[in-house]
């Protein structure tokens, strides 16, 4: 049985503002709701990596939130394990676009976050530490959010939803914002991650290459209202490598016309 | 570059000074600097200006703590729920622009004489802006931070003592700032009317005695203590968990 079942998902906002007269768009919906996602069904393996990818503003990130339980669906149903999602909970942690660390708390006391109701304080104590070697700010311990870079803050806020060790892990765009560098590496980090942790983990990305990197498989959406265009496993062995591996490359320049760019450069 | 400051005081003192023996104006209508402070040194020594300066913070620290109490929490109440602010806030802003000043009557009517009126129309002045800034940080919070607290599954005193509190903290005491100097002003106004002690009344009697070195004595010490309430509120907003607001937004 799948980890995680979307079954006809579909998701309408409310418009609330009136439209101004003489502007007529035609993707807009009759009335003034917004149609985002529109029936969607998807179907994800335990352990998978998945990347999710889609134009800007298709609904990526409602469907990731939906799938967190902060949002709920208007049409349809999310099941995590044998559960249907009804809220938030920690057995899904969601990692945000732009740093959720608390700014007040030290990188410590956020990775510790998830396990304060352990009574055993030196095993707290011990578990914390792990997961901050694991992401490599061991000595930052005593450091605030605003005194960490960029990539930092990505990796302190990753150790952070790992230490709850929860069945699912839900990423918005995590590397945007970070330089070319930052970015690579922090997506062999996430990737490694995986290899070890081996939790199911969903990313949105607007990245192509990132998603045939990183992921087992990917789901491409088209622009609003959101349908699937395209669920694949990807079967190639890593480290992947668009220039030896052709499958791979075709696969890309593919992805790449399906979202309407004709060339891939 | 403190001496600039000392610099500053020093030439409006030279300023004083000069004026007093140029302009021919006697020292019952204009002391010089001498005798403000010969006379200062005499009501340090006589113990009256202890009193009356003990009895003004005594009244400040009543009506503004009264007023943090009760303006933080209400103010917490009103940035979280939507209904409740839609409810409280025309009172509120009606309330607001009204001076404390403009209360006297009514306080003095309610309360009497001595330093219930005076507490009241502090906390009044205090009030207000404690309640408005909080509610307004509040507001300001991120919502992300409120999905990352349902997902670790925050409980409700958890979400005020781990999120709320921490987060509105710079600019809380951002706010306490400003409201300690508003209750400064208006204790000396209070005292002027309604009672027979502090600073207020120290001048409005040294009026009437035609002291009017007494009347710069007063105004000299009330400088002072706003000096260091202000600095006391500044070195509050330097302590590590109210700092982290400085240089992350």
């Amino acid at each position: 049985m799948s980890h995680i079942r979307i079954e006809n998902l579909t998701k309408v906002y409310m418009g609330r503002r009136k439209k101004p007269r003489g502007l007529y768009d035609p993707t807009e919906h009759s009335g003034d709701n917004v149609l985002v996602l529109n029936n969607i069904s998807l179907a994800f393996e335990e352990g998978e990596m998945v990347c999710i990818l889609g134009p800007s503003g298709c609904g990526k990130s409602t469907l990731l939130r939906i799938i967190a339980g902060f949002e709920l669906p208007t049409y349809g149903t999310v099941m995590v394990g044998d559960q249907s999602v009804k809220g938030p909970s920690a057995q899904s942690i969601f990692v945000f676009q732009y740093s959720g660390l608390f700014p007040w708390m030290n990188v410590y006391q956020n990775v510790g976050l998830g396990l304060r109701h352990m009574s055993d304080q030196h095993a707290k104590n011990e578990q914390i530490h792990e997961y901050i070697e694991m992401v490599e700010l061991d000595g930052f311990e005593e450091y605030y959010p605003h005194q960490l870079s960029g990539g930092m803050q990505r990796r302190a806020e990753l150790a952070r939803a790992i230490a709850v060790n929860p069945d699912l892990l839900i990423m918005d765009e995590p590397f945007s914002g970070l330089d070319f560098l930052t970015h690579m590496k922090m997506r062999e980090e996430v990737v490694n991650m995986h290899e070890y942790i081996r939790k199911t983990t969903l990313v949105v990305t607007h990245d192509i290459d990132d998603a045939l990197i990183m992921g087992d498989r990917i789901v491409v959406l088209s622009g609003r209202p959101a349908v699937l265009k395209l669920v694949h496993k990807l079967d190639f062995p890593r480290p992947r490598d668009f220039e030896r591996d052709h499958d791979l490359s075709r696969l890309r320049s593919e992805i790449f016309l399906m979202l309407g760019v004709p060339y891939a450069v | 570059m403190w001496w600039l400051g000392v610099l500053s005081f020093t030439l409006i003192l030279i300023a004083w000074e000069v004026l007093a023996r140029c302009s021919g104006w006697s020292t019952q209508i204009f002391p010089d600097p001498l005798t403000v402070v010969l006379s200062l040194i005499e009501l340090i020594r006589n113990g009256t200006l202890i009193r009356h300066t003990v009895a003004s913070l005594f009244r400040v620290t009543a009506g503004y703590y009264l007023a943090v109490l009760l303006g933080v929490p209400l103010g917490i109440f009103l940035g979280r729920i939507w209904t409740a602010r839609s409810f409280f806030n025309p009172v509120i802003h009606f309330l607001r622009p009204i001076s404390p000043l403009a209360w006297i009557p009514l306080a003095m009517l309610w309360f009497g004489i001595g330093d219930p009126p005076a507490v009241f129309l502090i906390f009044l002045a205090s009030f207000f802006p404690m309640v408005v800034s909080t509610t307004i940080a509040v507001q300001n919070i991120p919502p992300t931070f409120f999905q990352v607290a349902a997902n670790f599954k925050f409980s409700r005193k958890e979400m005020i003592t781990r999120l709320i509190l921490p987060a509105i903290i710079p600019e809380v005491v951002t706010a306490l700032r400003l409201t300690i100097t508003i209750a400064w002003l208006v204790v000396v106004a209070a005292e002027m009317i309604a009672v027979q002690s502090g600073l207020g009344y120290l001048i409005l009697d040294s009026r009437n005695a035609l002291r009017m070195d007494y009347v710069m004595d007063g105004m000299i010490v009330i400088g002072l203590i706003g000096l260091v309430l202000d600095y006391l509120m500044k070195r509050l907003g330097k302590i590590e968990s109210a700092r982290w607001g400085s240089s992350a937004r």
